[in-house]
């Protein structure tokens, strides 16, 4: 990656390591968050199905999927205190400058982060106490806490994107602040919804893809089928929202961020009846290897082949973003999953519509058990497009990475210890998780059944009830 | 009181809630540390679950407020504490991923795997409170330069923060004993209340032993503060921490649950409210005040609404789980596989 040498060459090594450290935490929380945000829903429908219907199945679901939650939730609250840290320790200079506008959508998510700690607590161990009316309520708070905690982090994000509602003195201090500005940027609206949509995608394809692979080794019971189907739905629904959504979100960035977007779609030099490459490598001032539609990419820009985009050209090359390769095929993967994931949940919908069931052929439970895999690297690309991107910039056109970044020394070896730490982390918790679900379809969920319970199998302690 | 200052009570009202509530989690993995092996052990374990299971993740989102009040309401301490703290910050933080996945994964995950979980989640709970106080020890003691970037190694290894380290930990495991004795009484289970109550009993002589030390510090290392807390209206708090922690004395010694919590928790909330009246108007003693760090007007603001919209939300919230946690409503839930007829 050629675009690679000149920011290795530029910056301090530093750099690097706090965005790789950055990074990775980042991308590893994002999932788990996905889980914060949609899973929460998918249970809360299976205990509404499973109550209203008597359906005994979905009940179970919904009880074995809390708990689910919980380690979920235990491993994305910490990975995410990691990253509260990290704003400070890696972005120093940034949050000094920035905080107060920063800030203004995280002092919002506190509240949310904090009603969905506290409701996930009383929904998990209110099960057997709680009315069915009074424990099913409990999880209403948990799911709007997670729309809005998603919410105030994107609008975060947003606010670095497309940065305003604030004015610099004289020594590039903020002085004054308009909260309201702060949180709603144009890049609020696109970004809120694409990942809203991304993580009930994420959630729903990982969820059905689970018990698609139970399907495919022959457990077709009600508990695999409605397991498999109440996911699937909601991902079915969220998934042609997110094409919409998506690109709505992409012509946006056109608009608003174009070095991102010629750095994404790879064009070199600006104007009209610009090529759409699909794949390819950006080298020497072009595409190689990559499938190109003549006149596509100012279409879609503009809906017309006369459409001006922004180039690379246009840009300065100190404002130019890196890796180009790497943030086009993000770009492309992305699109590419989504279109898939698209055709996916169209043959479920045909299927459900024609026979009110799931397409008989094996071969769409294979589709259901890579999408979960599929849906994950589609969020990943996408983030990656987003973040790398919007560099050399850490709020964009007003404060470059490298002038955030942390003077101290050693984060390269931090980032080497939070690899291992983190991949430690991701297979207990993905070990957990498997042997909760072979427990419960061997049918003996009492021995050390809660992540955090009382170890079960005891009486219900010393005089209560 | 300007804007500034209510922010700056705000962030002292999270950090008390945090230091008390979430420091009693830390401390109630202390024991969990020290509970050893056998068959006691297992049954003080189970305490500890049943004790903090509900509540910790809840208790544990204090430090997020705390980090996004001290960011967002005072950027410039936060960068400045950051970049000089980074170590023990680094190593809390740690700490806190090991203390979070421990916790939540000893029970999960299989048998053999459990006793190193739980001694992860055990140690853990005694490094994070730790870090944190040296990082307390070192912003009172004066070495954090309000434009940031102070000696890293040496800031936080002299004297007073470790000591001050040490005293979380104790005041940690103090906090969490009596609770346990609560919690264990309130079930019946007279053996555990008497096995918590010697603990207590032993971590309030050590603890006082160190705020002793911890005071000879102060008068070295950290004068200003000293000088706070020995005046008024420092003094005050500081009488009535002293008369809180002899009550909570002589309750346990006495047997007594009534009123334990409560003097117990106010002879720690008094002494951090007597820092914070020692030291104000500074938010980093002595170089850099609460106005100094304030940030914008309009975010002062909003960190002031936001914490009265958290008031009505998310306090009555939190008193429902701490309510259902007490009143035994949330406990020991165990399902079996037949979820129609749920067990008791």
């Amino acid at each position: 990656m050629p675009n690679l040498v000149p920011l290795l060459a530029d910056s301090s090594s530093n750099l690097l390591a706090a965005r790789n450290q950055m990074g990775f935490t980042l991308g590893f929380h994002i999932v788990l968050a996905s889980f914060g945000v949609a899973f929460p829903a998918m249970m809360l429908i299976a205990e509404w199905r499973g109550r209203k219907r008597n359906d005994e199945a979905a009940l179970r679901l919904a009880r074995n999927w809390s708990k689910a939650v919980a380690v979920l939730f235990a491993v994305g609250a910490v990975t995410g205190t990691v990253l509260s840290f990290e704003f400070g320790l890696l972005w120093p200079r940034f949050m000094d400058r920035f905080g107060d506008a920063f800030g203004i959508a995280f002092a919002i998510e506190g509240i949310f982060f904090f009603l969905e700690a506290i409701f996930i607590a009383i929904y998990i161990y209110g099960w057997d106490r709680l009315s069915p009316r009074a424990h099913m309520w409990a999880a209403v708070p948990i799911v709007i806490s997670g729309v809005g905690g998603a919410f105030s982090v994107i609008a975060a994000n947003a606010w670095m994107n497309q940065p305003q509602g604030f004015t610099l003195d004289s020594s590039g201090n903020v002085t004054d602040v308009k909260p309201l500005d702060v949180l709603f940027t144009n890049a609020t609206g696109y970004e809120f919804f694409h990942m809203l949509l991304a993580a009930y995608m994420v959630t729903g394809f990982i969820l059905a893809s689970i018990y698609a692979v139970g399907m495919l080794r022959g457990r077709r019971d009600a508990y695999h089928r409605a397991g498999l189907l109440i996911p699937l739905t909601v991902a079915a629904i969220a998934t042609p929202i997110q094409l919409f959504v998506g690109d709505t979100a992409a012509r946006a960035v056109a608009d608003d961020q174009p070095s991102k977007f010629a750095g994404m779609e790879c064009i070199y030099h600006g104007g009209p009846d610009q090529t759409e490459y699909l794949g390819g490598r950006c080298v020497d001032g072009k595409v190689k290897g990559g499938i190109g539609i003549p006149g596509l990419d100012s279409f879609l820009v503009g809906f017309s082949k006369n459409t001006d985009v922004t180039g690379l050209n246009q840009i300065p090359a100190n404002e130019q973003p890196p890796a180009l390769t790497m943030l086009h095929l993000s770009f492309d993967t992305m699109v590419g999953v989504g279109t898939l994931l698209f055709l996916l949940a169209v043959w479920f919908a045909i299927a459900w519509w024609r026979g009110r069931d799931l397409p008989a052929t094996r071969w769409f439970l294979r589709a259901v058990a890579v999408s979960g895999v599929a849906a994950v690297v589609a969020l990943e690309s996408g983030w990656i497009v987003t973040e790398v991107g919007r560099q050399p910039w850490i709020v964009y056109k007003v404060m470059r990475t490298s002038e955030a970044v942390t003077p101290a020394q050693g984060i390269w070896w931090v980032f080497a210890f939070t690899m291992l730490l983190y991949i430690g982390l991701f297979t207990t918790a993905a070990l957990i998780l498997r042997a909760l679900a072979r427990r419960w379809r061997e049918g003996r969920p009492q021995d050390g059944e809660l992540p955090y319970s009382p170890p079960a199998g005891e009486p219900a302690s010393e005089g209560s009830t | 009181m300007s804007k500034a200052d209510v922010c700056a009570v705000i962030l002292w009202i999270g950090v008390t809630l945090y230091a008390i509530f979430g420091g009693a989690d830390f401390g109630a993995g202390v024991w969990d540390l020290l509970a050893g092996s056998g068959e006691r052990a297992d049954r003080v374990r189970e305490q500890i679950d049943r004790s903090i299971g509900a509540v910790w993740e809840a208790n544990h989102v204090w430090l997020i407020f705390v980090l996004v009040v001290l960011w967002t309401a005072f950027s410039t301490a936060f960068a400045a504490i950051m970049t000089t703290l980074y170590i023990p910050l680094a190593l809390a933080a740690l700490g806190i991923v090991l203390r979070g996945s421990g916790f939540a994964f000893r029970h999960a995950l299989p048998g053999r795997l459990q006793p190193p979980a739980t001694r992860v989640f055990g140690a853990a709970s005694v490094l994070t409170p730790f870090f944190m106080g040296t990082v307390v020890g070192a912003i009172a003691s004066g070495d954090v330069p309000a434009g940031g970037d102070g000696d890293p190694t040496g800031s936080w290894t002299g004297f007073l923060p470790l000591v001050t380290g040490a005293l979380f930990v104790l005041v940690a495991a103090y906090t969490a004993a009596v609770f346990l004795v609560r919690d264990s009484g309130a079930v019946g289970n007279r053996e555990l209340r008497a096995y918590f109550e010697r603990r207590a009993l032993v971590a309030a002589v050590i603890a006082g032993v160190a705020a002793v030390v911890g005071v000879i510090a102060l008068h070295a290392d950290a004068r200003y503060v000293y000088d706070g807390l020995t005046s008024w209206p420092g003094i005050a708090l500081v009488i009535i921490s002293g008369v809180c922690g002899l009550a909570a004395l002589g309750l346990l010694v006495s047997g007594r649950n009534y009123g334990l919590r409560v003097a117990a928790v106010g002879a720690g909330a008094a002494v951090i409210w007597g820092y914070f009246a020692a030291v104000f108007p500074y938010i980093l003693p002595t170089s850099l005040t609460i106005s100094g760090a304030a940030g914008a007007s309009a975010t002062l603001t909003e960190v002031i609404i936001v914490f009265g919209v958290a008031a009505v939300t998310v306090i009555p919230s939190l008193a429902l789980l701490y309510f259902l946690s007490q009143r035994q409503a949330l406990e020991s839930y165990s399902a079996t596989s037949d979820v129609t007829s749920p067990r008791q």
